[in-house]
């Protein structure tokens, strides 16, 4: 449950490369210590982040868990249909349940994360 | 999913929480709850010894029946709350919560001095299996020779269950009607088989301990670490009708009887506006000056109301049904309403 053309940080979060922009979501294995998501909370197209920073929220019935940006650059979407259902993270966390859009700053930062083996190994630890 | 528990490996959930939340309001669940400490009262003044230990009358249940209870510190602070069931006339079963066991036995061994009674902790001796939700007695029916009928809300009795013998009780924590099912550790796993083939086709799913507390928390059932602590008095807590200040002596009396007057802070439901939900600790402030008024004990979002709900102590001043209040969620406001406890109530009653 960790794709290999992915790439990871050590806060859960999955990094897809899409041209000029990046996309956002938590991983399967983040989705599964959650427990079923019941609300997100995600910042608004135009949003500067920092790389690092605590951007938005994601809630189940037992926690919450801070999302943070593993790039910095400008919000350029976020999933709307998680407002409805937030569900789509727990069943498709590297698909329908993505989280945002964002353009880098530094495209290249993103080779800096981790790679899909680097992730499994945290996982297994 | 596993987690520790009270020293215990505890399941979770099995799959989803909110499936298994929904099946038990719904249909049935099947907990395994046997990290729950008995302690056996066996003797001539089993009686007289939980009556002075304990802060209810529990002389007065009569055999075959159970009751909610609690024991306190000198001061009147809750040292765990308990189901009493009266066994026999000399013999009652105690069931603390796990992480309570312990302490619960060390104070009944001693305020058994002077009594000729006996307290063992048997809790290695005990499994424990609860079927919850409206069709928990349609499914155990097929099981056993019991007339389940007339095993009403808060009765115990002696029975076999899927050919072993249990201890089957009428209580449960979810807010549901339903069983507990007191059993050897050896015929647990046999009795978990049995019930799950009966019920799968009722609906019955196995559910975990995360489900079990946003039951009990809609069914505004006090959690000990949570709700009750050795800080507060039942009072406090909103259910002093569990103290029997009657009773000519027992442990904490004194003390009670003060605070019984003297409530600052009491207990009460909260229900949110927002979406973001209050959790344990969260302050609750004055909307209007956003002084502190008080302090969430347990929130969640409500699988059953679809919104959050929580348990707080506030301000006597501020616990009217109605009043609105704010909650600091994580450094911002989310407005909530003070409501009457429970904020989930089956609408068939258990006889």
């Amino acid at each position: 449950m960790i794709p290999e053309d992915l790439k990871y940080t050590a806060e859960h979060e999955w990094v897809a490369t899409r041209g000029g922009t990046v996309r956002v979501g938590i991983t399967h294995f983040a989705q599964d210590a959650l427990g079923d998501i019941v609300y997100v909370q995600l910042p608004e197209a135009g949003a500067k982040v920092d790389a690092g920073d605590s951007f938005g929220e994601v809630e189940s019935t037992k926690s919450v868990s801070e999302i943070y940006a593993p790039i910095g650059g400008t919000v350029t979407a976020r999933n709307e249909a998680l407002g409805d259902s937030p569900d789509l993270i727990n069943t498709d966390p590297y698909g329908e349940g993505w989280l945002v859009e964002i353009e880098a700053t530094d495209p290249a930062a993103v080779d800096a994360l981790l790679d899909a083996a680097a992730y499994r190994e945290l996982t297994q630890s | 999913m596993l987690t520790p528990f009270a020293g215990w490996t505890m399941p979770l959930r099995y799959g989803s929480e909110l499936a298994e939340h929904h099946a038990v309001r719904g249909a049935a669940g099947l907990f395994d709850l046997s990290h729950m400490g008995q302690l056996e009262i066996d003797g001539a003044d089993a009686a007289a010894l939980l009556d002075h230990a304990l802060v209810g009358r529990l002389s007065a249940v009569q055999p075959g029946r159970a009751r909610y209870t609690m024991i306190c510190a000198p001061d009147g602070g809750i040292l765990d709350d308990l189901v009493v069931y009266r066994l026999e006339p000399h013999r009652y079963l105690v069931v603390a919560n796990a992480a309570n066991t312990a302490a619960v036995f060390t104070a009944l061994t001693e305020r058994a001095a002077g009594f000729a009674a006996e307290v063992r902790d048997v809790s290695a001796r005990w499994a424990l299996i609860a079927v919850q939700g409206p069709r928990a007695a349609a499914i155990l029916a097929p099981l056993t020779g019991a007339d389940l009928g007339s095993l009403r809300y808060y009765a115990v009795d002696p029975a076999w269950l899927a050919g072993r013998p249990v201890l089957l009780a009428r209580t449960g924590y979810t807010g549901e009607d339903g069983f507990e099912i007191y059993c050897a550790p050896e015929d647990a796993p046999g009795i978990w088989a049995a019930v799950a083939a009966a019920g799968t086709p009722h609906g019955l799913v196995p559910a975990g301990l995360a489900c079990r507390d946003t039951l009990r928390l809609e069914a505004g059932m006090p959690l000990y670490g949570n709700e009750l602590t050795a800080r507060v008095s039942p009072y406090e807590a909103g259910l002093g009708r569990v103290v029997a200040l009657d009773k000519p002596d027992f442990v904490g009396r004194a003390a009670l009887a003060a605070r019984r007057e003297q409530a600052t802070e009491v207990l009460v439901g909260l229900v949110s506006g927002g979406r973001r939900a209050p959790r344990h600790d969260y302050a609750v402030l004055d909307p209007d000056t956003g002084a502190r008024v008080g302090t969430v004990t347990s929130g969640a979002p409500s699988p059953t109301l679809g919104r959050p709900i929580a348990m707080a102590y506030v301000a006597a001043d501020r616990s009217a049904t109605g009043t609105v209040l704010a909650v600091d969620v994580r450094g911002s406001r989310e407005t909530v309403t003070v409501v009457e406890l429970p904020f989930y109530r089956r609408t068939q009653e258990g006889r």
